[in-house]
């Protein structure tokens, strides 16, 4: 096992105020993911999972505990600072896609490259490729809303795989979408990993798509319920 | 800020902003109409400003105007023998005038014109060598207006006093004054050479002798002003004196003071722009929260993705701006038009670059003030609402503390500007507080309305009722944002109309039918007598004949009124001690009069004092109490008095009505004119009442009620229509801004619509229920606008104008009825597509 951690979260803990309640969310959550595993966080509606997620990535501020992404401790950053490390190092694949539905599908592909201040030219070209990749090179110029669902979900893994990040997110990529062409997304993704060498957390609630993973999480009722690791030779082989 | 000024900010917001270019017109066309009132008037000002700076002396058509109210004694002529330039002289006095071609009269302002008058500027006639003619010709010019309404033309005569004159021209400006002088007294200028043979010159005709100066040696005016006041105190006659520069800072003040409220009513649509701005602006960043949430994931910081919208919300505002100021440059120019009657110059219109930045800077302030909470907000917003959607509304991120800072900073902003306008802390504060009060009364109503539907809610409706009714308080209501800016344009608009509403009424009870409708005064004591014999003869019943006396106040408690005038220090107004009293003297008090302190005593007990009764207005104006001494000077005679009554007096009746009132047993020796007061039964006999006595006694003044009424009705109606023109920017601008959040709040109907739409809602029940939503809306604003109006006029009407108002109830049906059918209009138009078209049509093509 490679013992290079790129996501270290200790002793996790998120709750909220909901009136007079506390609800905590997550409780005391401790994982590390090595650089280049697939691993998935599987767990019931209202087990955490988008929650910790949003944690790992640095969305969101834990009530305590701390995450730590590629060496660097997500705590002491304000926002902007972790927005910056998110634009380094982090990709996102989102259940409703979450287009900016004012942007062409290249313009969205592009945005997280336009973030660090390069040119639309300098970046254009790997827009294209990735597209292309996608299999949109003619839907370049097409907005969100001319686009169907799975077409969408691809513009988006297009978008989480252009900063060449360390670290991709992908949460329930394939809820939205019928089994087809979950299927193919599934795919997608798992083949640009495959050549990117990025590490993959994958929150579904679907099974057989956890099964494809090296890793499998648990979650239930805001703790680690079981973590195990799986025999995926064609995973396996990815790595 | 560096993110403001990034290139991807403005890519960004280029980007964001080209496919939402229909919403975003909506949001700068309220900036638009907003700026255009604004630059239109302040233009207008300036250039008005600029014209009455250039034309200055053409204002008062000399270099100096020194006036008195008797025939200058001779120290005085002699003065003006040694002031030289060139001179002239005018007497002016007011007269009735006779045209024997068809028999009118009509109290008149006559001229007797000796010398060169105007020096500066010119005397418009037509035609135009007529004022240059008259003098030798010995002809008379009369007011156009005049001639127009009794059907007069060049050629025609007109009898003033005991000549009659050819009229040779028609008067059509006099410098430095406003064409609708000529409304109240038409002018009529003679030849001074004749002014004797009009035999109108009598004891106790107000007559004012004005003597017009130019000089060529641009002389200091002081060593002037000096003199003459010296001069005023040695013989002990009023003298006034009046200079280029005293001429025109008084006209400059009226036109400043026309211009500061024009300014107000303008400023007023630009406010209901800005919420317009802050309604379309909130909706459409509540619709942004999960593109600036996603940019966060990716790497954006707050600063990147608030600068996308702000850079949207200031270009939007400036571009808004910028197009108001033309199309305000533009309006500009039909607004002389409008209140030309009233300007005493014509105005030379220039393109002011004051008016032009003004508005550029406030058209992009006001977009960017109104913007600032949800734009601020949006800072606030996390990236996990990429993951989880946001279901609040945006500004519920900011703290209430920012929320009260933001308001009372564009409290500040909004009332810095007003005072800018106004150059009057007291105004520009008192016009926001009045604002807030009207908001915050509005937003009030709002909250209570969503309140008692909620609690009252009429569940055995029908169900598009009841979903129309409900839509009044779900979420994403526009009740509080509609109930804003229509109740606010509503307020606007009816108060101005009430309020012309409650004068006009004020007015017309003078024309009842068994008030007075015709005075007499002027009348000779020998002329009394004659006068009544035609009133009896024509069967109008005499109201009133009393005899009036001019008197000057003395002294005060024993103070001289000049000591008093000159102690900065005192607690009179001056207007009171310096004015000529016209008192009459009778045993008993009138109808109109109540005794408020003391006792009226109605004749003179011969103690050496006599008991007179002041008036409550002259007593609280010369601070007087009962038993207070007074001195009077009785044309040169002395007599001693004390106040030994307080009386009331309706002012407002059609009759003569004094400030003090003597016993009888005073003044009856003392030179005397009649007051007489009627009514004629009928339009014709009235005029036949005026000729005769015109014929027979033409010194004698006539006032005709009627005319006078029609008189100040054409004079209201021109000053409203100007308002109107001005008030109509509000009602455009909050028709837009109805417009605009209509459309705003679109989505979330569509998505609703489109919803029942999909479980079998048909396209009626669709239109019914958005129909009964813009129904309930309609009414409840346009009736909390109106009854606040009510409320605004009734206060208008107790402290300002001291009438009671009564509103008229039609006024309010029809105002409800107008303003529900249009918010209808506009917001069935808005919403047309979610009837028009599929609803997979509608949600694929909304989501852009």
């Amino acid at each position: 096992m490679d013992s290079n951690p790129i996501l270290e979260v200790t002793n996790l803990t998120q709750k909220f105020r909901s009136g007079d309640r506390t609800l905590t969310v997550l409780d005391h959550v401790d994982f590390s993911v090595d650089e280049g595993t697939i691993c998935s966080i599987v767990g019931p509606s209202g087990s955490g999972k988008t929650t910790l997620i949003g944690l790992c990535a640095g969305l969101d501020r834990p009530t305590s505990g701390a995450v730590t992404l590629n060496g660097i401790d997500l705590g002491p950053l304000n926002e902007d600072e972790r927005a910056e490390v998110r634009n380094q190092h982090v990709g996102f694949v989102f259940q409703t896609f979450q287009l900016v539905p004012t942007l062409t599908a290249l313009e969205n592909v592009m945005v997280p490259l336009e973030l660090r201040g390069m040119k639309s030219a300098e970046v254009r070209h790997d827009a294209e490729e990735l597209l292309d990749n996608v299999g949109l090179s003619d839907r370049l110029d097409h907005y969100p809303a001319q686009l169907s669902g799975g077409e969408q979900q691809r513009v988006a893994i297009a978008r989480a795989f252009i900063n060449k990040p360390n670290i991709l997110f992908a949460d329930e990529p394939t809820g939205n979408l019928d089994a087809e062409t979950g299927k193919t997304i599934e795919q997608l993704l798992f083949d640009l990993n495959k050549a990117s060498g990025t590490t993959l957390v994958l929150v579904t609630h679907d099974l057989s798509l956890a099964e494809q993973c090296q890793r499998i999480i648990r979650l239930k009722n805001g703790k680690i319920f079981k973590d195990e690791w799986v025999e995926n030779p064609e995973v396996e082989n990815i790595k | 800020m560096s993110s403001f000024f990034s290139k991807w900010s403005w890519k960004m917001a280029w980007r964001d902003a080209r496919s939402n270019k229909k919403r975003l017109f909506v949001y700068i066309s309220a900036i638009i109409i907003g700026v255009a009132a604004q630059v239109a008037i302040t233009s207008f000002r300036d250039s008005l400003n600029n014209t009455i700076n250039n034309q200055s002396k053409e204002l008062l058509g000399a270099d100096l105007e020194i006036e008195t109210e008797q025939a200058p004694p001779d120290t005085l002529t002699a003065y003006f023998d040694t002031l030289g330039g060139e001179q002239a002289t005018i007497t002016e006095f007011p007269s009735m005038v006779l045209f024997p071609k068809t028999g009118n009269t009509r109290l008149s302002n006559i001229r007797a014109l000796k010398g060169n008058f105007p020096f500066y500027g010119k005397l418009e006639t037509i035609p135009a060598e007529a004022a240059n003619n008259f003098q030798s010709d010995s002809t008379a010019l009369v007011d156009q207006s005049l001639m127009t309404q009794f059907d007069i033309e060049v050629g025609d005569s007109i009898k003033v006093g005991q000549m009659t004159f050819a009229i040779s021209g028609a008067i059509t400006k006099v410098p430095g004054e406003a064409a609708a002088a000529a409304m109240i007294g038409p002018r009529v200028f003679i030849p001074a050479s004749v002014l004797d043979s009009t035999n109108l010159i009598q004891s106790g005709s107000r007559i004012e002798y004005k003597q017009y100066f130019k000089f060529t040696d641009n002389r200091s005016m002081s060593p002037i002003e000096t003199r003459i006041d010296s001069m005023e105190d040695g013989l002990g006659i009023d003298i006034d004196y009046e200079t280029v520069e005293e001429r025109r800072e008084e006209i400059g003040e009226a036109v400043g003071n026309l211009g500061k409220f024009l300014n107000l009513v303008g400023f007023i649509a630009l406010l209901l722009g800005g919420i317009g701005v802050a309604s379309s602006i909130h909706v459409y960043i509540n619709q942004k929260i999960s593109t600036a949430s996603v940019l966060r994931c990716f790497g954006a910081s707050s600063n990147q993705t608030m600068s996308i919208f702000l850079i949207q919300a200031v270009v939007l505002g400036f571009i808004g701006a910028l197009t108001g100021t033309i199309l305000g440059i533009g309006i500009q120019y039909f607004l002389p038009g409008l209140v030309s009657d009233f300007l005493p110059v014509n105005v030379e219109l220039t393109v002011s670059w004051l008016s032009i930045g003004l508005g550029l800077f406030t058209g992009t302030g006001v977009a960017l003030v109104f913007a600032l909470l949800p734009l601020l907000a949006l800072r606030k917003a996390s990236p996990l609402y990429a993951l989880r959607t946001m279901t609040d509304s945006i500004t519920s991120l900011l703290s209430n503390k920012t929320k009260v800072t933001i308001y009372v900073a564009v409290a500040l902003t909004v009332m810095g500007y007003a005072t800018l306008l106004t150059e009057s802390w007291k105004v520009g504060g008192l016009f926001t507080a009045g604002m807030i009060v009207a908001f915050g009364l509005l937003l009030l109503v709002a909250k209570a309305l969503m309140k008692l539907v909620r609690r009252f809610f009429p569940s055995h409706w029908q169900y598009v009722w009841r979903q129309g009714l409900a839509n009044l308080y779900r979420p994403h209501n526009q009740t509080a944002t509609l109930m804003l800016s229509l109740g606010l344009g509503m307020l606007l608009v009816s108060t101005l109309y009430f309020s012309q509403d409650m004068l006009m009424e004020e007015l017309e009870f003078a024309s009842r039918d068994d008030a007075p409708n015709l005075i007499f005064f002027d009348i000779q004591p020998d002329q009394n007598e004659g006068i009544n014999q035609i009133l009896r003869d024509n069967e109008a019943p005499i109201l009133q004949n009393v005899p009036m006396v001019t008197m000057r106040l003395d002294s005060l408690r024993g103070r001289s009124t000049q000591a008093i005038d000159q102690d900065t220090a005192n607690n009179v107004h001056d207007w009171a001690l310096q004015r000529e009293y016209r008192s009459t003297y009778r045993d008993s008090l009138t109808d109109s009069e109540t005794l408020l302190k003391g006792e009226w005593i109605g004749t003179n007990p011969d103690t050496g004092r006599v008991p007179v009764s002041a008036a409550q207005e002259i007593a609280r104006d010369l601070n007087l109490e009962v038993g207070d001494s007074l001195a009077f000077d009785v044309q040169g005679v002395p007599i001693s008095a004390y106040v030994a009554s307080v009386r009331e007096v309706d002012f407002q009746r059609v009759q003569p009505n004094f400030f003090m009132l003597f016993p009888t047993g005073v003044l009856e020796p003392a030179p005397q004119i009649y007051v007489t007061v009627t009514r004629a039964p009928s339009e014709e006999v009235s005029a036949t009442i005026q000729q005769a006595v015109v014929q027979e006694y033409p010194n004698v003044s006539a006032i005709d009620v009627s005319r006078i009424l029609e008189t100040i009705n054409q004079f209201i109606d021109k000053i409203s229509f100007a308002i109107q023109f001005m008030a109509l920017f509000s009602i455009i601008t909050g028709l837009i801004v109805l417009a605009s959040s209509v459309a705003t709040s679109r989505f979330q109907r569509i998505k609703e619509s489109v919803l029942l739409r999909t479980l079998g809602a048909s396209k009626k029940q669709i239109i019914k229920i958005l129909s009964v939503e813009y129904l309930f809306l309609g009414i409840l604003s346009a009736l909390t606008g109106l009854i606040l109006s009510v409320g605004a006029t009734w206060l208008l009407g107790y402290f300002y104008f001291d009438i009671t108002f009564t509103p008229n109830i039609w006024v309010i049906v029809i105002g409800t009825l107008v303003v529900t059918g249009l918010t209808i209009l506009i917001g069935m138009f808005n919403s047309r597509s979610v009837y028009k078209k599929t609803p997979l049509e509608v949600l694929r093509s909304e989501t852009i």
